[in-house]
Order: C-alpha cells, then structure tokens, then sequence
C-alpha cells in the first residue's frame, strides 16, 4: 500500500476508491421512484473489481442489460456470476468501478433491502418459501407497500391486490396450488412460487440463479416458458450451467454473455458463442 | 378463513363452565349431591388462570418461534401490582392496625409508603399497572434482545435469567415487596370480601371472560395479515427480513402483548389463591409453562388451553396421591409428547378428526 492510499484512508477519503461516478447525476437519492431506463439500458456494470484476499472475483467487468432483455450468463465455476449478482444486489462492494441501475439510481451508494426496494429481484439458488403458508398467503406476504406492524393487523386485501395475486399465479402456473401449503409443493413449484414472490414486488429486473438445478426435465421446460414469458416486461438475467436450458431459452436471438475469470470472455447469440474458438477453449472444450 | 373449529369448542365449553360452576357453587345448597364447593371453584379458576398464561406463551412460542421461558415473570409482575392494591384494601383490619402501611412494612420500622406504592389504593391505577409493568418490562427487554438478533436458545437463556434476576430481587426486604413472604392474608377487593363464595364466583366469571376474550383477540391477530407475517417470521425469519418485514417490530409487539396477557393472569390470580410471593418467579415455574403449551399442541392456541388445564389437573390429582411421583410424570410426560406427538394432544385429535375431509 502506499503511502498516498494510507494518507486517504486516515484522512476518510477513501471513497474515491469507487472511481468517479459516470452517468447523469440526477435525483440519486430516491430509490423509491425507480429506475429510469428511458435510453433503453436497464443496468449499466463498469470496469468493476472485487477481490477477495488477493483473489480476483471480478476483473474489470463490463456489462450493460437492456430494458426488457432475457440475458443468459454462463461460465465455469469461478467465474465470477455469483459474485457479479452479490455486487448488483448490495451484498458485496466492488473495489473499484460502478454500477447504475436505470441512469438514475447508483447502486454502491444503496443498501441491500434499498436495492430490493428500487426494484431488483434475486431469486437464490435454493428455494426458501413459507412451508406453513399457503401459495396465495406467500405471495400475499411477498407484496410490495408499507409493511408496518398497525397497518397489517386490520389490513385487508384489496381487489387490485387481489387481482395482481391472481394474475402472478397464473403467471407461474400455480393457480389449481392457491390453497396449498407451500412445503408441500414439488421442488420445481416452489421454484415458481419464489418467482412469483419476486415478481409480487413489481421488480424492474430480476436476477436468477441457476433456476432449474435438480428439475425434471417437464419441470425445466415450463421454467423456460416462465422466463421466457416474464421477458418483455421485466428485465431477466439468469446465471446458468445448463446449455441446453440456456438454449431453449434464449432461442436463436437471445444473448448469452460468457464470463471467464471475472470478465467477459464472448457475448452474442448461443450459436455466435458456442463456435467463439476462446470459448470452447476455456469452457465448451473441457 | 380457516375454520377455527376447535376455538369454537373451546369457547362453548367455556361459556358454559362460566354459567354452570357458579350456578352449581352458589344456587344448588350443599347438601345436593351437585353443589360445588367453594375449594373446587378456585381450583377450577386457578386453571383458568394458567390457561391464559398458557395462550400468552403460546403466542410467542407457536406463532412467533420465539422460546420465552421467562413468561412467569410477567404473570407474577401482573400478580403482584393486584397484590399491591389488596395489601392497600386491608386498611387498619391488619395485625398492627396501620391505616396506611401494610403490615410488614410496620414490621421493618418504615416510617411512610415508598413512592411506587403511591396510588396503589385506587384499583383503576392498580389495574393498569397490572397491564403497563409487565407490558414495559417486555418492551424494554425485547427492543434490546430483539434489535441485536438474540435468538433461539440464547433468547430462552436470557429469559430465564431475567425471571430468576426477579426472583433474586423480589426475595430482598428492602424492596419493599414483603420479602420471601410476599403478601397475603387478603381481605376484600372493590368492598366484597373474597372469601365469600359470591365473590369467588364473580371472580371466577371474570377468569372465564378474560381468557374467552384473550383467545378471541388473540386469534383475530394471528389470523390477520400481520399474524400471518409473525408466523413467516417464526419459519424463515431473515427471509421474512429480505423480502422488507421489519421483523424486530413484528416481534416485539406481539412479545409485549404476550407480557400483558400473562400480567392479567396473574393478577387474575392473585385474589382466587389469596398469595403472591417471590416464589412465582422461579425459572421453574416458566419453564412448566412451556410443556403444558408443548402437551396441549402450540400454534393453536386452544390447544395451549388443554395443555394447562390437563397438566394442572394431573399435578393436583397426582401431588395428593404420589406426591413423590409428579415432577416424574411431568418429566416423562413432556419427553413423551415431545418425540410422539410432537403437535400436542389436540394434534392428536385433528389426525382422527381429519379422515372426514374438511
């Protein structure tokens, strides 16, 4: 370390560690109005780093998802996807570069229920919904709004809330399940109910992480159809071992970004990477 | 809404013991063969008592996951402030004849009330003590232990150090609460006596409404979106936390409740079985307060009234007939519950009562 860093640090000024902010400077401050995406760019990733005891996550990556996109995101183990959804959702801090969601919201200067708050949903490897509730009470529990203790103990639904309930078991295809238990669902059910709870907080963009991990493979294709279908309205990134799942979903147009060792390695369509000679080599060829 | 069936039950079995106990007690002479002596309707509204301390645990417990085995503290603070207020009733018909301090006061050379016993004369002000005290203290203790994410077994322990911290102070003369005496020798409340049979049968009446009404409240809160929240809080707490639930509040407003509820109890209490000392706060006597809500069936709330009021009928059956035998039965009793039926008596119940679809 020298000694221009060491001075910063005791005189608190490290924050320029983060780099100069890009983007338009405006109202930053107000994650609750949400992202402004009106160039069409959803999330902008710059030049971010993260190392973690001299091991490098993230290398100087640079991404940007469109508004309404479905980006598929594929890698070996240690490329850096996990960490990459940590530092869009809060969870890690980068040590150098930025990360804007719409023009408007800097996500490094938000915490993490801000984030999940101003619009970005991540949906975890394993499914944790409410085993006790049913399918309806989870989504209802999962609903955007004031969440205090008063408010909810005379609460009652209203019938717009009611319909977006409905609207998002459908969605998933849960709609016959509504009165079930949720810890008697099928493992690929409640996969689709926690979407579904995702999708109950109106989110901008939605982070998946390798959704269809020990599914059958009817189960695997109606989570294609589900992403698919959620595509358009939201933006989805979906981080994925599986080819053949990334293939089915994002069709011949789609884009796929290749990570490797914390940057990207190809971007393009499934065929344009699966013939990226760097590609086969680090991934496809092994 | 899910139909509460055996709420239902429960509330009609209550309004009818509620009628029929002072009835046979105080209209059928004694000389029938069903009159009910005065000893068996205290007994029966001691029972009651418990069962109310019981929902209160099982609130916390089986809605809220949160292992309270410190909730008999809350029910003898309750206890106590009624005791503060009969202690006042007492007037000058004590052994020293004082108009204004309690006997053992006198006894200790005191020369004028300290100031907490200001007010305590006026049963209004007595009464929401009963509430504010213990509703305070739980306020207090759970902001702390709640806010630093103090949880499961290490919650439990605090709990019970807090009870026996209680126990340890309350045991002091110079707390100026009776010592290991406490207060007794009761002699009437708002003006009736209490050992008529009258006044145990109203105050029994009152036992019955308070625990119907608690279990009615009770279950409006629970079956409300925000007891729907507690219960997702028990299950997957930090998932209840990510999705934006400031579950601490959630937490500590029905810890609070509970603490009330058990205040009630025991003040409740208090005036039926005459007595109220140090005693009530043993770490024991929480933790007996847990297995009659794990034998009765927790997250039910009817169920942590049958726990009560079985173990409580098999203690006094079995501490007359095999004294040395009852802390055993307790013991076996809530091992065997525990790793057979592990949703309580009522469980038990529902599976048979399940094979007609509901």
């Amino acid at each position: 370390m020298n000694m221009r860093s060491v001075m910063q640090k005791l005189s608190g000024r490290s924050r320029s560690a983060r780099g100069p902010r890009s983007g338009p400077l405006l109202d930053t401050h107000s994650p609750e109005a949400g992202p402004d995406a009106s160039r069409g760019v959803m999330l902008y990733l710059e030049d971010i780093s993260v190392s973690f005891d001299g091991f490098r996550a993230l290398n100087a990556l640079t991404l940007y998802v469109e508004t309404g996109e479905l980006r598929c995101i594929i890698g070996p183990n240690g490329a850096g996807k996990t960490t990459m959804m940590d530092v869009i959702t809060g969870k890690t801090r980068p040590d150098t570069g930025s990360a804007w969601f719409g023009q408007n919201i800097d996500l490094l200067s938000l915490t993490e229920p801000e984030i999940a708050q101003a619009g970005i949903g991540r949906k975890f490897q394993k499914p944790t919904v409410f085993e006790q509730h049913t399918v309806f009470e989870n989504l209802e529990l999962a609903m955007a709004g004031d969440k205090s203790v008063w408010k909810w103990l005379t609460a009652k639904l209203t019938p717009p809330q009611r319909e977006q309930i409905d609207e998002v078991l459908t969605t998933i295809g849960l709609t016959g399940q509504r009165l079930t238990l949720a810890g008697t669902l099928s493992h690929g059910q409640k996969q689709w109910l926690e979407i579904g709870m995702l999708l109950m907080q109106n989110p901008q963009l939605l982070l998946v992480d390798e959704p269809v991990a020990g599914m059958t493979p009817q189960e695997i294709e109606r989570t294609a159809a589900l992403l698919t279908s959620l595509a358009g309205r939201h933006s989805v990134v979906v981080v994925e071992h599986d080819m053949a799942f990334v293939r089915a979903l994002s069709g011949s147009a789609g884009r796929v970004t290749v990570l490797h060792e914390g940057s990207v390695l190809a971007e393009g369509s499934i065929d344009e990477v699966q013939v990226n000679p760097r590609v086969v080599e680090v991934y496809l060829g092994a | 809404m899910r139909a509460d069936r055996g709420g239902n039950v429960f509330l009609s079995v209550l309004l009818a013991v509620a009628i029929l106990v002072p009835v046979l007690n105080v209209l059928v002479p004694e000389s029938s063969a069903f009159h009910l002596s005065s000893y068996t309707v205290t007994l029966l509204g001691k029972y009651l008592c418990y069962a109310l301390l019981a929902i209160a645990v099982d609130l916390v417990w089986g809605y809220c996951g949160i292992l309270s085995l410190g909730h008999a503290a809350f029910f003898a603070l309750g206890g106590y402030a009624m005791g503060m207020y009969l202690m006042r009733q007492i007037g000058t018909r004590g052994v020293y004849g004082d108009p204004v301090l309690p006997d053992f006061m006198v006894f200790l050379n005191w020369k004028e009330l300290p100031w907490f016993w200001q007010g305590f004369d006026n049963f209004g002000y007595a009464m929401l003590m009963v509430m504010l005290v213990p509703g305070l203290l739980a306020l207090v203790f759970g902001w702390l232990a709640f806010r630093s994410r103090v949880t499961g077994v290490y919650l439990s322990i605090i709990t019970q150090a807090l009870t026996y911290a209680l126990m340890l102070a309350f045991f002091r003369n110079d707390m100026g609460f009776g010592g290991n005496n406490g207060f007794t020798d009761f002699k009437e409340l708002l003006g009736f006596d209490l050992k008529a049979p009258a006044t145990r049968a109203v105050l029994f009446i009152c036992t019955a409404i308070a625990l119907g009404g608690s279990y009615l409240l009770c279950r409006f809160m629970v079956n409300s979106r925000a007891g729907r929240v507690v219960a997702a809080v028990r299950d997957a707490e930090s998932r209840a936390r990510f999705i934006g639930y400031k579950v601490e509040s959630y937490k500590l407003w029905v810890f609070v409740f509970s603490a009330v509820l058990a205040g009630i109890a025991g003040a409740l209490y208090v005036p039926q079985v005459g007595i109220i000392n140090p005693s009530e706060f043993s770490p024991v006597n929480s933790i007996e307060v847990v297995i009659w809500v794990a034998i009765g069936g927790r997250g039910t709330l009817y169920g942590a009234v049958a726990g009560a009021i079985l173990v409580n009928y098999a203690k006094t059956y079995f501490t007359a007939a095999l004294p040395s035998f009852w802390l055993y039965a307790l013991g076996a009793l809530f091992v065997l519950v525990t790793l057979f039926l592990p949703r309580g008596v009522v469980g038990v119940l529902g599976r048979w009562r399940r094979t007609v679809p509901a």
